[in-house]
């Protein structure tokens, strides 16, 4: 078993992922359609005074892309573990926390990304300026991945279970909140024009740190479960 | 020789009738400890120049706090040693402090709660670290929710292993993260009130106390322990005997 053969699965496992995606097109719009729905449902409930609007919405449009993410994310396991193509994964003989690096990048192409592209649009609606609007899309890249990252470990841990949704936002919410803080007040810094590169470092280090940690936890997790 | 001790200890015969010898030696001094922490915190103690009599809640909001940590940490490490060595009694252990760890980090929330109206005039604050208290509170309730979610005991406990394990990593991140939070958004809205070096005659009780409530949670977790070694082990040899003698 070579490394040659390992990337082979990581990009086969990425390719299928994705051709499923697109054979099932109507799922992949809901988070957008949520993200949408939500954000624009806050100047309905609070006004629209363009100030007030401002100020919120850097919370606002994060608050709304975490629970998109958080909605989605517990598709990431679901229908391999109804059809069983996850113990495959584990009986695989590639280590199953690159398999399940695949299966989370695979979920962010299709989950995550859409977020991203459709954020610019959602700062014109709460009237960002422009700059804070960049930002917002830099800190989407950089935070998406790590709320990808983080909720395919509580998807692994309840992945098993009839009621997961709900212990799944229990678990996965507050490890949620400092990318929530960084991400958000990195936008309100940017729209009142001072810089913001510590902020993003910090997001940076999130993704690493997720990404060198989270599969490990999936894997042992997705084990735990499927024992 | 040294691996055949530990996991001596660790069946769980062993330990239901070891823990029972233990209970009584550490709920005596916690009772102890308690009343005299509270008679010279609450009666020998003087008021604070400042805040009055009202600053007395420390005794118990301090240790509390302490604890509510303090439980995450040894939960994290209990159930590390149960996914690693397959300790079963490591499992438990990891299991039975979590709802301990909600109620201190509960009552800490509460008393702090009761402490800032009078001192800040509201009862919640977005400070950083009654934010991180609340976060921390939400992470062991996750816990138990995942506990109590599978059914299967083994299984569960694995599962809550690595769900504290992962969150042990985050505390730190959360606790820092809300405290820049804080500092970034507001500046010092609520100044600390500039605490004078704390006093002999204050510095006591509270020691008092804060041993007292790790007495309390050895004493407690030890007996959870116990229910769950039972529960788990109902239907070997010596359980049953055990249960027909009483």
């Amino acid at each position: 078993m070579n490394s040659d053969s390992l990337t082979r699965a990581f990009v086969i496992l990425i390719r299928r992922d994705l051709m499923l995606a697109v054979r099932h097109r109507a799922e992949m719009a809901n988070p957008i359609l949520f993200f949408v729905l939500v954000t624009s449902l806050f100047p309905l409930g609070i006004g629209a005074n363009p100030a007030l609007l401002q100020a919120v919405a850097p919370g606002v449009i994060w608050v709304a892309a975490l629970l998109a993410a958080l909605l989605s994310i517990e598709n990431v396991f679901r229908s391999d573990f109804e059809d069983g193509s996850l113990e495959q994964y584990l009986l695989s003989s590639h280590p199953l926390s690159v398999l399940v690096l695949a299966k989370i990048t695979a979920h962010w192409l299709v989950t995550g990304l859409p977020l991203l592209l459709i954020s610019p649009l959602l700062g014109i609606l709460m009237g960002l300026p422009v700059d804070a609007i960049k930002i917002l899309f830099i800190t989407l890249l950089l935070g998406t991945p790590v709320l990808s990252l983080i909720g395919a470990v509580g998807v692994a841990l309840t992945v098993g279970l009839r009621k997961g949704g709900m212990i799944l936002s229990l678990l996965v919410l507050p490890l949620y909140v400092p990318v929530l803080i960084f991400a958000s007040s990195a936008v309100d810094t940017a729209a009142t024009g001072l810089p913001v590169t510590a902020h993003l470092s910090l997001i940076a280090a999130l993704l690493l740190l997720a990404l060198s940690l989270s599969p490990f936890a999936t894997a042992a997790a997705l084990r735990v479960s499927l024992s | 020789m040294f691996n055949n001790f530990f996991h001596r200890m660790a069946s769980p015969k062993h330990f239901y009738r070891l823990a029972g010898i233990l209970i009584p030696w550490l709920a005596v001094p916690c009772l102890l400890l308690t009343l005299a922490g509270l008679y010279y915190g609450l009666v020998k103690a003087p008021p604070d120049y400042q805040q009055g009599d009202s600053y007395r809640i420390m005794f118990i909001h301090v240790p509390a706090a302490w604890m509510s940590m303090f439980i995450y940490v040894v939960m994290a490490g209990a159930g590390a040693i149960g996914l690693i060595w397959r300790i079963k009694l490591a499992e438990m252990v990891a299991i039975s402090s979590a709802p301990i760890g909600a109620s201190f980090t509960f009552l800490a929330l509460v008393t702090g709660s009761i402490w800032g109206k009078p001192m800040w005039g509201t009862w919640w604050v977005w400070d950083a670290r009654l934010t991180s208290e609340l976060i921390l509170l939400f992470l062991y309730l996750g816990v138990i929710a995942l506990n109590n979610a599978i059914d299967d005991k083994r299984m569960a406990a694995r599962a809550v292993a690595i769900l504290a394990l992962v969150g042990v990593i985050n505390i730190p991140i959360i606790h820092y993260s809300v405290e820049w939070w804080n500092t970034l958004h507001q500046g010092p809205t609520v100044t600390k009130f500039d605490k004078p070096s704390i006093h002999l005659s204050m510095l006591i009780p509270l020691l008092l106390m804060a041993v007292a409530f790790k007495l309390y949670y050895a004493f407690v977790v030890l007996m959870r322990a116990r229910c769950e070694v039972l529960d788990r082990e109902r239907n070997s040899g010596w359980v049953k005997e055990l249960a027909e003698k009483t």
